[in-house]
């Protein structure tokens, strides 16, 4: 059973400070790394260099603009709705912070090792569409009014099919043995435990998305739409709303945003890893490894997705959820469920 | 007019209350340039829409009366810097007509190429425009990268990328050369490998076919009643083409054929232009063929021209539709008047109509297929 960080360190204290220090040391490269990462993948696939002038390959370009972020003019604009717009970037940035706390890196290691993990992480990731929402109502901007109310219905309805998804991973986890070994221990088994998820894959040795196809990409795709991604970025549609619920938000304040969405797509694709790609599971290389590589090989397949695809319009988007995604999600649920009672 | 629309979000008679206004440009991302759009909305439909424009009016028109017959010349390519070309060579064409000029073989078929070329780098800029309208950011990057072999193989014989100028009373200005024709002919090649590419990549997308097809239809009526000419026409199912209906210069000699579709939907008019790309690649093809040797200019031409007192009336196709120019001469070497005709402005005042009950999304498609140009419309 991997031990937490409290354990390791003795103390529950000490526990929060460093853990807060390495969610937010990851989160942060994070950030810095996928914009690199956005900006070359984007490029290649447009046959262009990409950022080349500041360090090797353009390594340190982010780095420069986070400086020159940070260095900007807060700018507050008239007519605001004070608190809620203060608030929204913190909002979506601070549930972003306890949601990477909660992943499984690793078999021997773990921030929170907690029975009701995968809840947790999806109640953290509901919490993004308040912040949008807030960032749109009170901006006092009809932009990032419609922005956000494109984003609350998007954010609402998508989250149903991811649910659903990954409900029939969780229904094989708890079926396909009420215990687990690893190691010498023997352990009973929560379907809800992104760690007992991961070990009964590396126990059965078989990636989940062997066994559900189906609610990887639905689960795939509704991540896509959670975390605005295109062809679903229409809350931030460049091309019709300006930017969006942040079009009021400059400097750091935009960047808070820019850092929550970034952070959500990376926890997005830790989940998936887990629930679907056997989490720490590999050989050869440390687990943690394995983990962050199938991760940000994930990432990576989300960028090439927003640098293909056009945008869907606001109707289809809800059609495709309602019309598709989640008839297709019950119905693999319902298909999984008969066939672990018949087998 | 209306798009299908799954769910009737908007009530016909939504409270009036319950609307609001917004203020679409002059700066937005995609309003292509200065164009403004006063949105009243209901939720996301349109209620109305109407155009605002004057943003980019630089008074070429009014110019015209303040200078003489050839110093209006370098205006004409920048009333749209898309398709300069086109509007400069219909402008010398004009007053060629007017002035009875004979123009020389060698330069009828170097314009002929000139415009052609023009025509394919305007569509392509479009192409990637339209894309970037509907989200889609890379396609915009691979047109950008076709245009510049045009506006190379342009630049090496007229001098400049975008305002030509190349036009002149009874000719054009500079001889074409092996390494221009060469560049052309590797232009058309290029083009023709590409466009498969773009259509399988974009035009079968689903996406895109979702974004597009039945959306922003002008059919019938709607035509008539504002006058919309070039690919919007043609779209619904009209071959209207100034270079069939009324040759001018030596359209007469090529061989290639009008593209229409019938929905007269966005799709449609992505289509057509898509096919208007391979006719020009035709005509270009010919023209290259059939490049005689000879003068480029009918000898030592006069300074001053002085056309005889009338009101004439002169008309091409341009990338957009039909460029009209309507020249009123006092027998002076100054126009009293000059009026030019231009196509996105008449395609753009259908606007209102065909907005109206759309949602925000497909007004972006919509403006984008139509494909203006606000200096033209504001000339």
């Amino acid at each position: 059973m991997p031990k937490t960080l409290a354990e390791m360190l003795g103390s529950p204290m000490l526990a929060v400070a460093t853990g807060l220090g390495g969610v937010m040391g990851l989160l942060s490269f994070n950030a810095l790394f996928c914009i690199y990462l956005e900006r070359k993948i984007s490029a290649w696939i447009q046959r262009r260099m990409g950022p080349m002038e500041v360090g090797f390959h353009g390594m340190l370009q982010t780095v420069a603009d986070m400086v020159k972020l940070l260095g900007k003019q807060l700018i507050t604009p008239k007519g605001i709705d004070k608190p809620l717009y203060h608030l929204a970037p913190l909002v979506v940035f601070a549930p972003v912070v306890a949601g990477t706390s909660l992943m499984a890196f690793s078999g021997s290691f773990a921030l929170h090792h907690i029975d009701l993990g995968l809840v947790l992480v999806f109640t953290f990731g509901g919490f993004a569409v308040l912040g949008i929402f807030m960032a749109g109502w009170g901006s006092n901007n009809k932009y990032a009014l419609l922005g956000a109310m494109r984003s609350v219905a998007q954010n609402i309805s998508y989250e149903i099919p991811l649910l659903l998804s990954a409900l029939s991973v969780v229904m094989l986890t708890t079926s396909m043995g009420r215990t687990v070994t690893v190691g010498d221990e023997t352990v009973a088994v929560q379907g809800l435990n992104l760690f007992h998820i991961t070990m009964v894959q590396m126990d059965r040795n078989v990636w989940f998305i062997v066994l559900q196809p189906v609610a990887a990409i639905l689960f795939f795709i509704a991540v896509l739409a959670e975390t605005n991604r295109a062809p679903f970025d229409i809350p931030e549609a460049e091309s019709e709303l300006v930017a969006g619920f942040h079009t009021e938000y400059s400097g750091m304040r935009f960047a808070l945003f820019f850092f929550g969405e970034y952070s959500n797509m990376l926890i997005g694709c830790m989940v998936a890893t887990t629930l679907f790609f056997g989490g720490w599971s590999g050989p050869l290389l440390p687990g943690p490894v394995w983990f962050f590589l199938k991760s940000y090989a994930l990432m990576a397949v989300m960028m090439w997705v927003r640098w293909t695809y056009p945008r869907l319009r606001f109707d289809q988007l809800m059609r495709f959820c309602w019309m598709v995604m989640i008839p297709l999600s019950i119905v693999n649920l319902l298909v999984t469920a008969f066939f672990l009672k018949v087998f | 007019m209306k798009t299908p629309n799954p769910i009737d979000l908007a009530p016909a008679s939504a409270p009036e209350d319950e609307m609001y206004y917004l203020n679409m440009g002059p700066q937005h991302p995609s309003m292509h340039g200065v164009l403004r759009l006063l949105l009243k909305l209901h939720g996301e439909e349109i209620i109305t829409a109407e155009p605002v424009i004057g943003y980019a009016h630089r008074a070429h028109e009014k110019m015209a009366e303040n200078r003489s017959y050839i110093m209006f010349l370098p205006n004409t390519s920048r009333v749209d810097y898309l398709s300069g070309m086109i509007y400069n060579l219909a402008y010398c064409e004009a007053m060629e007509k007017i002035l009875d000029i004979e123009v020389p073989e060698r330069a009828q078929y170097i314009r002929t190429i000139a415009n052609e070329l023009n025509r394919i780098s305007s569509h392509l800029l479009w192409f990637g425009t339209f894309l970037l309208d509907l989200g889609g950011v890379t396609p915009f990057l691979y047109c950008f990268d076709d245009r510049e072999e045009i506006l190379e193989v342009l630049d090496r014989v007229t001098g400049s990328r975008l305002t030509y100028s190349y036009g002149r009373f009874g000719g054009v200005t500079m001889d074409v050369d092996d390494a221009f024709l060469d560049g052309a002919r590797a232009v058309l090649k290029r083009i023709r490998e590409r466009i498969p590419m773009y259509l399988s990549l974009v035009h079968d997308n689903v996406i895109f076919r979702e974004r597009c097809d039945g959306v922003g239809v002008m059919t019938g009526d709607l035509l008539r009643k504002y006058g919309i000419t070039g690919p919007p026409l043609r779209a619904a199912g009209v071959a209207y083409d100034v270079r069939r209906a009324e040759p001018y210069g030596i359209y007469d000699r090529f061989d290639f054929e009008i593209p229409t579709r019938t929905a007269g939907d966005c799709m449609a008019r992505f289509e057509v232009r898509v096919d208007e790309m391979e006719q020009s690649c035709r005509i270009v093809e010919q023209a290259i063929e059939g490049l005689p040797e000879g003068p480029i200019m009918p000898g030592r031409m006069k300074k001053r021209f002085k056309p005889p007192k009338g009101e004439f009336y002169f008309a091409v196709e341009s990338a957009r539709g039909h460029f009209g120019m309507y020249i009123v001469s006092d027998g002076t070497d100054n126009p009293s008047r000059i009026k030019l005709r231009t196509p996105s402005f008449s395609n753009l005042s259908s606007m209102p109509e065909v907005l109206r009950g759309t949602f925000v999304a497909d007004t972006i498609a919509i403006v984008g297929s139509i494909d203006v140009v606000l200096p033209e419309i504001d000339r």
